[in-house]
């Protein structure tokens, strides 16, 4: 493999000026001579030593930077700096195939930069998906916790921690490519800003504000895609709706009108958007008659001008002889709420304000629905009728459904776990004497049912059938109260309210850990390899820890809850003791028979 | 079901029924055999359109001597199309035979029923009339008879007119209950025009379902022909503001733009009399023969010339012959042109000046030379003019007409109105717009009629508290008047009256505090607080549109509505009836998808007055102040001034009860059933107060806790998250205990046999 000299300078920390000096390295080891032989910055460390690398991405006056770690999670190690990229990724490739022969993987010089994966397993990663994993983990403390503590803790391989989790890798990339977030619920409002010494108003406009004005005010939508480029460039048309936006804001109506008289261009941001008045006037046909204020104007034979009362203070006169500065505050929260409630077009994309405004045209030209629809139209009807029918003396019609009433989640899992305790408890309690009109058979044709018919079509999730659903419910309900009755005199604690808050949490924390070991314990049997033969030792080796602690809060926990305790930690071992009994009893199987039937 | 009620078998179109609803049957049952008038409360939510509708129906089926003939009125259209939807669940319900005897329509006008394409293209109502009569009017038709190339006609209306003329509407219009998209599409599908059709059909339907204004306008209101009249049942549903829409119903306002334009329309009408004596004075001297004979235009009119509009006058003027001095054409002219010019120099006047109508007709006689009589008959004769000149573009007429109902009320009535001058609005002190404004005070006087030809009438509402009131405010005597409390299940219902903000500070939209920005902060933090802990809808409302203008921007400019924006969306109604309807519906929409949504509102506006705010579309109401009328209206003071004299009604006691209904009215929109639940907030400080607190519908008093009365948004908050707790548990809707709160058959029938045993 041949060896390296490169001129470099080490760093303590990130801070250190670094010192300058040779760096040296071989298939074995790197050695630092500084080139001032009087300091002590000398280096010669073996590789093996070594556990991973890292580096910076390069931009800009920032040096370039390599870091080779001693021990990942601790991120001592040693830092170099380099003249320029070049040297650096010369440098870092070259450790990059030392580091894979040492440990038995394949150089990756395409590492992410930024991202340290920790005694990387055997997989190849591309980067999007170690950015995925990463987010997973910023996302969900609990799996950060149950990472930290296995895969740091050298318990679980990075690769067998997620393969357990591919599920949810995936879900998270569907979700990404599905969802497209809408329009923001709040309204980004072009606000000026000025800057208090000079008369000068600054506005700021995002693409995002841009698309936003595109689709509330098509009007301005219109005349961007008349002007620009051919009237004006990008930056005029902007500065011209913005002074529009400045008059409009000022409530200077005189100075509006007289600025819209000599422009035209700015009195186009002026004026009342005809295409919103032209969409009203469809959209009007097709609102709900129960609401339909306008049918009312239409027959209210009082409502005539000049009479009724005029003066009575409840009616405001208004002046409606200019067509310019009438727009409202009003006005453009209902606007912005519309378009918020329309969402955006699939095909529009954030990008600049030409394609952007040209997509919206593009949306808004369908077909206008004809007028003489509105009057056969079924949904019509149907809105009337259901804005009219009193619900409760109605007979029920549709499926009735339980309403699901879970007031504190923790309460309603606690009393889960008091069932789970029962059962595995070879029970004594009433539950077995109820009298469920239920067979197993029943009920597990019925699961399979429901889930072909939910493979068959996939999205359209069907109703579950209503008696099925409050049967279960109900079972499911029933065990709260019951695991109340039966533990507690106060109902309005939960099964762990007793137990003080850091045993309740460590316990949480265990019962996780537990599961996951567990799950890893369990899947890899049968063992065929060497590798998950110790894999099963590792996780063995954890789970009899995790034994240990359990049994020491049992043991020093405080009378009064001493009960409840172990009561909580029961599953939990009778659990680990399953495992424990089944490895003995594969280790018996093996030394009889040897070590044939494992095949290795 | 089904079920006898005191021995009569009645339809209910729900498998259960509420004991309110019951009761309600109960005591209308006994208004109708006792022919009389009713006055009954009942909580908004409990159904009351369900059991009138069907009370009423299953009576008339009991007792074939009187027939079924149901004239109910709603405030607006939209409750309009929810009574008939209503009806035609009942209808479905009856026995067969019933059902297919029965027909119910709701009337509107040819702005909201034409059908023809080019008319109905036009956007507002007189533009529509307009473009009708102009295909539609007698002279038209037969000028078009001899000259058929060039006079277009509408083919709707030409299909009615066959068919009427050979007495077969009937068959055109099979029974069953048509709302006015139904008419529309019957009339479309059958080439006849739904306007003349509904309004002939109107003589022969069970049940017509139009707004008040058609029946407290005697000439529209005589449609119905007068045999059936006496037998009719008058519903006045939502009628807590019938006297507002009583005195705005002979309320006249004169502006300069008036006047100009009446002189406008004289001088065209001057011009017209002219084209006609050269052209055809046989006319002239046909009309002014008619005028000799008494006929006036009553009568005989083809349906397609009849005038629906104001101002609505007592039926007995409507009778009398036209006097002689205004019998000519020109004579009648040259009197509105002193008319005209008299109104002119009044209008010049620089101080606000209050009189009453002797004074005023006094001063006319003396200044202008036309006497009482000529000016009562100004409304009739300019009809009859304007349809001896064959005018069909009425709209363009609007102010002579103005004009010359003004000159028909002070004319008719002498007392229970007042003449106001004032140059200029009092907010507005140096923009000057005189204008004369006639306004009724006695709201007796547009419904006297009404009480007077219909035997039984039945007012009703959610709110008509203090339903002593409503006897002396209206002038009649009605033999059943009840209010009903609402039995709950569960309290599905939670006012509560706010008085300060988290800071402690008192809120309050008083004169001298609403544009303190300590309370502007303070409502803002509210509602914030509230959009964050509420789920669905939210709707808000304020005292007057010029303050919900300024709070919104308030709250715009410190960022507060940008933080509300974070959790819903927000609507605002606007003055513009086309946009708030849009907003409504995007309301509802963003309700319906989850999203949660703030809606604004103005109390006394149109929102408040019908639109329902039920289940997720309301969780929450907030009342920001108190809803005072402006108090310093001059017409507002006469009025207050005329209740003291006439009916003892004191000043305070008639504002706050004003008020509080008004109040009452808007947060009352969140209830629809029993299983529906809703807060209501007060949010100021007056409320706290008994002589305020107390003007509220029992029902509402009746779950406002003292505890809750003097809450700090931090508290409201807290009850407001206990509150939506408890309403999200299951529970059971037919009551627990011994007090039932849904009945159903079975529960009904031992109600009455335990009656049977006493």
């Amino acid at each position: 493999m041949g060896s390296l000299t490169i001129g470099a300078k080490y760093k303590t920390t990130l801070k250190d000026p670094g010192t300058p000096g040779i760096l040296r390295m071989n298939d074995d080891k790197f050695t630092f001579t500084p080139n001032d032989p009087r300091s002590a910055m000398k280096l010669n460390v073996e590789f093996r030593s070594i556990k991973g690398h890292k580096f910076n991405k390069v931009d800009g006056n920032k040096p370039a930077l390599l870091n080779l770690s001693k021990d990942s999670d601790k991120g001592g190690g040693y830092m170099f700096e380099f003249d320029n990229v070049g040297n650096r990724d010369l440098c870092r490739d070259f450790v990059a195939r030392v580091l894979g022969k040492h440990q038995g993987m394949p150089p990756r010089p395409t590492m992410p930069p930024e991202i340290s994966v920790p005694s990387a397993g055997m997989e190849q990663l591309s980067a999007a998906e170690v950015e995925r994993r990463v987010k997973l983990l910023r996302e969900d403390s609990e799996l950060q916790k149950l990472h930290k503590k296995f895969v740091l803790g050298n318990i679980l391989q990075e690769s067998e921690f997620w393969a357990t989790r591919k599920n949810l890798l995936d879900d998270v990339a569907n979700k990404a490519s599905k969802q497209k977030p809408g329009f923001k619920t709040a309204m980004s409002d072009v606000r000026p800003s000025a800057d208090g010494r000079t008369n000068k108003v600054t506005f700021n406009l995002t693409p995002e504000m841009i698309h936003q004005i595109f689709a509330e005010k098509p009007a301005v939508r219109r005349a961007f895609l008349d002007f620009v480029p051919k009237k004006m460039t990008d930056l005029e048309f902007w500065r011209k709706y913005c002074r529009a936006e400045y008059l409009l804001r000022t409530k200077n109506t005189a100075a509006a009108a007289a600025e819209a008289a000599e422009d035209e261009e700015l009195a186009v941001f002026l004026k009342n958007d005809d295409i919103l008045v032209k969409e009203a006037k469809l959209k009007i046909k097709q609102v709900d008659p129960t609401l339909d204020m306008e049918a009312d104007a239409g027959d209210d034979y009082i409502h005539l001008p000049d009479h009724g009362i005029l003066r009575d203070g409840s009616k405001e006169t208004v002046d409606n002889d200019s067509e310019f500065a009438r727009r409202t505050l009003s006005q453009e929260l209902n606007r912005h709420a519309a378009v918020v409630l329309e969402g955006i077009a699939s095909d529009v994309e954030l990008t600049d304000a030409k394609s952007v405004a040209e997509a919206l045209a593009r949306s808004k030209k369908e077909p206008p629905s004809t007028s003489a629809v509105d009057d056969t139209s079924h949904e019509r009807l149907l809105k009337v009728a259901r804005m009219t029918e009193i619900e409760d003396l109605q007979a029920p019609r549709s499926l009735p459904y339980a309403p699901l009433c879970i007031k504190d989640p923790r309460e309603y899992f606690d009393s889960q776990q008091a069932n789970a305790l029962r059962s595995l408890g070879a029970s004594n309690d009433g539950r077995k004497s109820r009298n469920c009109s239920l067979s197993i058979e029943e009920a597990f044709h019925h699961l399979t049912d429901q889930i072909s018919s939910i493979k068959v079509n996939k999205s359209n999730c069907t109703v579950i059938q209503s008696d099925m659903a409050v049967k279960v419910l109900n079972e499911l309900n029933e065990g709260i109260s019951r695991s109340r009755r039966l533990n507690l005199k106060n109902p309005q604690e939960g099964l762990l309210g007793r137990v003080p808050q850091h045993t309740r949490d460590e316990l949480m924390d265990h019962w996780t850990a537990i599961q996951e070991l567990l799950r890893h314990f369990w899947s890899s049997y049968p063992i065929t390899s060497t590798v998950l033969y110790n894999k099963v030792q590792r996780v063995k080796d954890a789970m009899t820890q995790i034994y240990q602690k359990l049994q020491a809060i049992k043991e020093s926990a405080q009378p009064d809850v001493r009960h409840e305790i172990s009561r909580l930690v029961k599953p939990m071992t009778q659990a680990l003791d399953a495992a424990f009994s089944h490895d003995l009893e594969q280790q018996q199987k093996s030394a009889k028979a040897g070590n044939k039937s494992n095949g290795f | 079901m089904r079920f006898d009620l005191d021995g009569m078998p009645v339809h209910f179109p729900y498998a259960a029924i509420y004991p309110e609803q019951h009761a309600y049957m109960g005591e209308l049952k006994r208004a109708l055999d006792a022919r009389g008038h009713a006055l009954l409360e009942m909580p908004t939510g409990t159904g009351k359109t369900a059991a009138l509708i069907s009370l009423i129906t299953s009576y008339s089926l009991a007792n074939p001597s009187r027939p079924l003939r149901l004239i109910y009125c709603t405030r607006t259209v939209h409750e309009m199309e929810k009574t008939l939807a209503e009806l035609r669940l009942l209808f479905a319900h009856l026995p067969p035979a019933a059902s297919r005897s029965l027909l119910a329509l709701g009337l509107s006008s040819r702005k909201n029923l034409c059908v023809h394409p080019q008319a109905s293209a036009a956007a507002a109502r007189d533009s529509v009339d307009t473009a009708c009569r102009r295909l539609t009017a007698s002279w038209v038709r037969e000028k078009a008879a001899s000259d058929p190339e060039s006079t277009p006609l509408c083919e709707f209306y030409e299909t009615f007119d066959r068919a009427a003329a050979a007495g077969d509407l009937a068959s055109l219009m099979p029974p069953g209950v048509y709302t006015l998209a139904d008419l529309r599409a019957l009339g479309r599908q059958r080439r006849v025009c739904p306007y003349f059709l509904a309004r002939q059909m109107v003589k022969y339907a069970n049940v017509v379902v139009y707004s008040y204004q058609y029946l407290l306008d005697p000439k529209v209101a005589s449609i119905v022909s007068r045999e059936m009249q006496k037998e009719c049942v008058v519903v006045f549903d939502e009628a807590h503001n019938i006297d507002n829409v009583c005195i705005e119903a002979l309320s006249v306002s004169i502006r300069k733009q008036t006047l100009e334009g009446a002189e406008r329309n004289l001088r065209r009408i001057s011009q017209e009399i002219d084209r006609f004596k050269a052209t055809d004075a046989n006319r002239l001297r046909a009309e002014y023969n008619r005028l000799v004979d008494g006929l006036a235009q009553r009568g005989n009119l083809p349906i397609s010339d009849a005038w629906l509009a104001n101002p609505a006058l007592p039926d007995d003027i409507l009778r009398e012959a036209v006097p002689g001095n205004i019998r000519r054409a020109e004579h009648f002219l040259a009197v509105l042109r002193r008319l005209v010019r008299f109104l002119d120099g009044r209008l010049e006047t620089e101080n606000v000046e209050n009189e009453m109508p002797i004074a005023f007709v006094a001063s006319i006689h003396s200044s202008a030379g036309i006497d009482q009589k000529m000016l009562r008959f100004c409304y009739d004769r300019l009809h009859s003019l304007m349809m001896t000149l064959e005018i069909t573009d009425t709209d363009e007429f609007m102010h002579i007409q103005t004009i010359c109902d003004f000159a028909t009320l002070i004319g008719t009535y002498t007392r229970g109105f007042s003449i106001i001058i004032e140059p200029y609005d009092e907010r507005m002190p140096d923009i000057r717009d005189p204008v004369i404004q006639l306004s009724c005070h006695d709201a007796s006087l547009a419904i006297r009629p009404v009480f007077d030809r219909f035997e039984t009438v039945v007012i009703t509402s959610g709110t008509l508290s203090p339903i002593d009131l409503y006897p002396r405010l209206l002038n009649f005597n009605p033999v059943i008047s009840r209010s009903f409390t609402m039995s709950l299940t569960r309290d599905c219902i939670c006012p509560m009256v706010l008085t300060r903000g988290s800071d402690q500070l008192p809120v309050s939209t008083k004169f001298d505090m609403r544009s303190d920005p300590g309370v502007v902060r303070n409502y803002g933090r509210l509602l914030l607080e509230m959009a964050s802990a509420v789920p669905d809808g939210i709707v808000c409302f304020f005292v007057s549109y010029s303050y919900m203008d300024g709070i919104v921007n308030s709250w715009h400019e410190m960022g507060i509505l940008q933080d509300i924006m974070q959790y819903k969306l927000v609507f605002i109604e606007t003055p513009d009836v086309v946009e708030t309807t849009l907003a409504l519906d995007n309301y509802r929409k963003a309700c319906d998808c989850g999203r949660g949504a703030v809606f604004f509102s103005v109390a006394r506006g149109k929102v408040a007055e019908g639109i329902d705010f039920d289940r997720h579309y309301g969780r929450l109401v907030i009342m920001f102040g108190v809803p005072f009328q402006y108090t310093l209206s001059r017409i507002l003071l006469a009025r207050l001034e005329y209740l003291r004299e006439t009916f003892q009604i004191k000043e305070g006691d008639f504002l706050t009860f004003d008020a509080l209904r008004q109040a009452a009215q808007c947060v009352g929109r969140v209830i629809r059933s029993k299983a529906d639940y809703g807060m209501m907030i007060f949010a100021d400080k007056r409320y706290s107060r008994h002589d305020k607190r107390s003007k509220l519908p029992g029902w509402i008093l009746s779950h406002l806790h003292d505890a809750h009365l003097n809450l700090s948004t931090d508290m409201a908050l807290h009850i407001a998250r206990e509150f939506l707790r408890r309403m999200a548990q299951p529970y059971d809707k037919t009551g627990s205990g011994g007090k039932k709160t849904l009945l159903t058959e079975e529960d009904l029938q031992n109600m009455a046999q335990d009656e049977m045993e006493m």
